[in-house]
């Protein structure tokens, strides 16, 4: 391979990447989102109090508990409550206050009004693809 | 490429034996996040889990980044010639990033977290970890030169140097609200980050693996052959467009992940080309296995097999859309940190401290069984992940779910042969850190009577 093909290919190749990159950066695919200071500060605790380390949200995350996508419907936000404030065997207590915890119930119901991530809503093609089932 | 002089810096010696530190600490932890595991509310009160997990991931991934930078500025230099450009600038390197590093490592004890998936600390820790990545790119173009005709571990460290930077960078977009306002938008560009950073930092341990394969056979024309560039230029089309497999089942634009589930495809080229040439890698092997450095190279050899081979199957979205979410992908991370990354930051570690077998190996009984221990110990380890994954996947598209609590029950036989497993994994490590820290004692002080 010559110097100036593998310099070809390299510049290529690191243009498209920046193309791609900056295009994703500048078309989200959210547009339009409502996100109030009360799911910002949900977003904070959820991060302050490094949840993901056992929880899921869309699969990526620990596995010690369960994934929460889609909790907030499922279980509903007194159920949640229950456990921000007492904990379980394996989950800390984090004696969260009212409005730390109106916080967090705000996250949660955000990230589930953001989509599904049951596998079971999932269809799978011909070509290997997935959809999801409305 | 040149055997290392005596202007060649030392520093990066120091990149390795604390890499080897953390490595250690990396695994206690992992063990014990297994027991927390089988042992319901093990350690809660003190070291809960959400503290155990970052102490493990974040250690481990120090190792590979200090392992990975130590070798490449080890490598480089014997490559040129010449020592490094600015000394001083990889020592204001490696004291930034030790500093940080276990400021990182206390700041979890005391409930301090990033608060992200995957690898995280507290945003204000990153940019340290920026200045001393700069650093390091600015002392490896320097100290390279001339770009010229360069073989292709050279363009892959490169790569990787430049790379990391970008990724880290583009890992802490989620601080601007823009980015951070939305959970799809965010988890989209942590993902786009995360997953290109592992394919940069795989590129700098590549390209440490290329020069000493390239050194071990003493025939350069490897090193800049059509078949290494080819090979070069498809893991970084990998590196740049297939980070999208992480996100299938994320409501997400469409395109990513078309791309991705097309990119990852090309990987089957590197894996006929690994199942084509076993024979001759076999024989290639038997020739060179008498160099105890090359013995962890050939045990990752099977581990970028098997991992690559998992990654694949991973990649179609059709089969992703059941081992997401399990621990199929916890397997799929340790068949590469361990098997593939921490092998072969060994064997560089090894090469480095016995100065490419001009030293005579110290404890090298201790170092074969270890490495046999724990290439063993992390088969059984790797299976039972992917046990526990498709368990759980059963579990996730059954008709009515049993309680998540009852389901993590029924994996407890599974998590006992992996927590048992990781122990012997961690002895096994460890017996052969133990050979390596006893051969640089034994090199420094040859050194020092010299």
């Amino acid at each position: 391979m010559t110097e100036f093909n593998k310099v070809l290919i390299a510049t290529s190749l690191t243009t498209a990447f920046l193309c791609y990159s900056f295009y994703l950066y500048s078309s989200l695919p959210v547009h339009e989102t409502a996100f109030t200071t009360t799911m910002d500060r949900g977003k904070d605790l959820w991060q302050e109090h490094n949840c993901t380390a056992c929880h899921q949200v869309y699969g990526l995350g620990g596995f010690l508990g369960p994934d929460l996508t889609n909790v907030y419907t499922q279980r509903g936000p007194e159920y949640i409550t229950a456990f921000l404030r007492n904990g379980n065997l394996t989950m800390p207590a984090y004696h969260m206050n009212d409005q730390d915890i109106q916080a967090m119930l705000a996250y949660l119901k955000h990230i589930d009004q953001s989509g599904i991530s049951d596998p079971r809503s999932f269809k799978t093609n011909y070509d290997g693809t997935i959809e999801q089932q409305q | 490429m040149a055997p290392s002089n005596s202007n060649s810096s030392s520093i990066p010696k120091y990149f390795l034996l604390t890499g080897l530190f953390l490595l250690v600490i990396g695994m206690f932890y992992g063990v014990l996040g297994g027991f927390q595991y089988l042992i319901q509310g093990f350690l809660k009160s003190w070291l809960s889990f959400d503290k155990v997990r970052p102490l493990h991931v974040s250690s481990v991934v120090f190792w590979i980044i200090l392992g990975a930078s130590g070798s490449a500025l080890t490598y480089m230099q014997e490559h040129t010639g010449k020592g490094l450009r600015w000394p001083v600038l990889a020592y204001a390197q490696f004291v930034v990033f030790v500093v940080s590093i276990f400021a990182i490592l206390f700041s979890y004890v005391f409930g301090m977290f990033g608060g992200r998936e995957y690898w995280e600390f507290n945003p204000w820790f990153a940019l340290p970890i920026t200045i001393g990545w700069i650093m390091f790119v600015i002392n490896f173009i320097a100290s390279i030169g001339s770009l010229r005709n360069q073989p292709v571990y050279v363009w892959q460290w490169l790569t990787g140097v430049v790379f990391f930077l970008f990724t880290f960078l583009e890992s802490y977009l989620w601080i601007i609200p823009y980015f951070r306002d939305n959970v799809i938008n965010d988890m989209t560009v942590q993902w786009k980050a995360y997953g290109s950073m592992v394919g940069a930092w795989n590129m700098l341990i590549y390209g440490c693996s290329m020069f000493l394969l390239t050194k071990i056979s003493g025939d350069q024309s490897i090193a800049h052959s059509r078949m290494a560039f080819a090979l070069y230029f498809t893991g970084l089309f990998n590196l740049m467009f297939n980070w999208g497999h992480h996100i299938y089942t994320l409501p997400t634009h469409d395109f990513i992940k078309h791309v991705s589930y097309i990119v990852s495809m090309t990987e089957l080229a590197i894996l006929g080309r690994i199942l084509w040439l076993w024979r001759s890698s076999l024989r290639e092997a038997r020739k060179h296995l008498h160099f105890t450095p090359y013995r962890l190279v050939v045990a990752a050899d099977l581990w970028v097999l098997l991992t690559l081979a998992l990654a694949i199957v991973m990649s179609v979205p059709a089969i992703n859309v059941y081992t997401h979410g399990t621990h199929v992908t916890v397997a799929h991370t340790m068949g590469a940190t361990i098997g593939i990354n921490s092998f072969l930051l060994l064997a560089f570690v090894a090469d480095i401290l016995t100065r490419g077998g001009q030293v005579p190996f110290v404890s090298e009984r201790l170092f074969r069984r270890g490495l046999l221990l724990a290439n063993g110990s992390l088969l059984i380890f790797w299976i039972s992940l992917i046990v526990a994954g498709i368990l759980k996947a059963r579990w996730q598209v059954m008709e009515t779910r049993t309680a998540f609590s009852l389901m993590m029950l029924q994996l407890r036989p599974v998590f006992i042969v992996f927590t048992l497993s990781g122990i012997v994994l961690m002895t096994g490590l460890c017996m052969v850190v133990y050979s390596l820290f006893r051969n640089y004692t034994s090199t420094f002080s040859s050194d020092k009577l010299s």
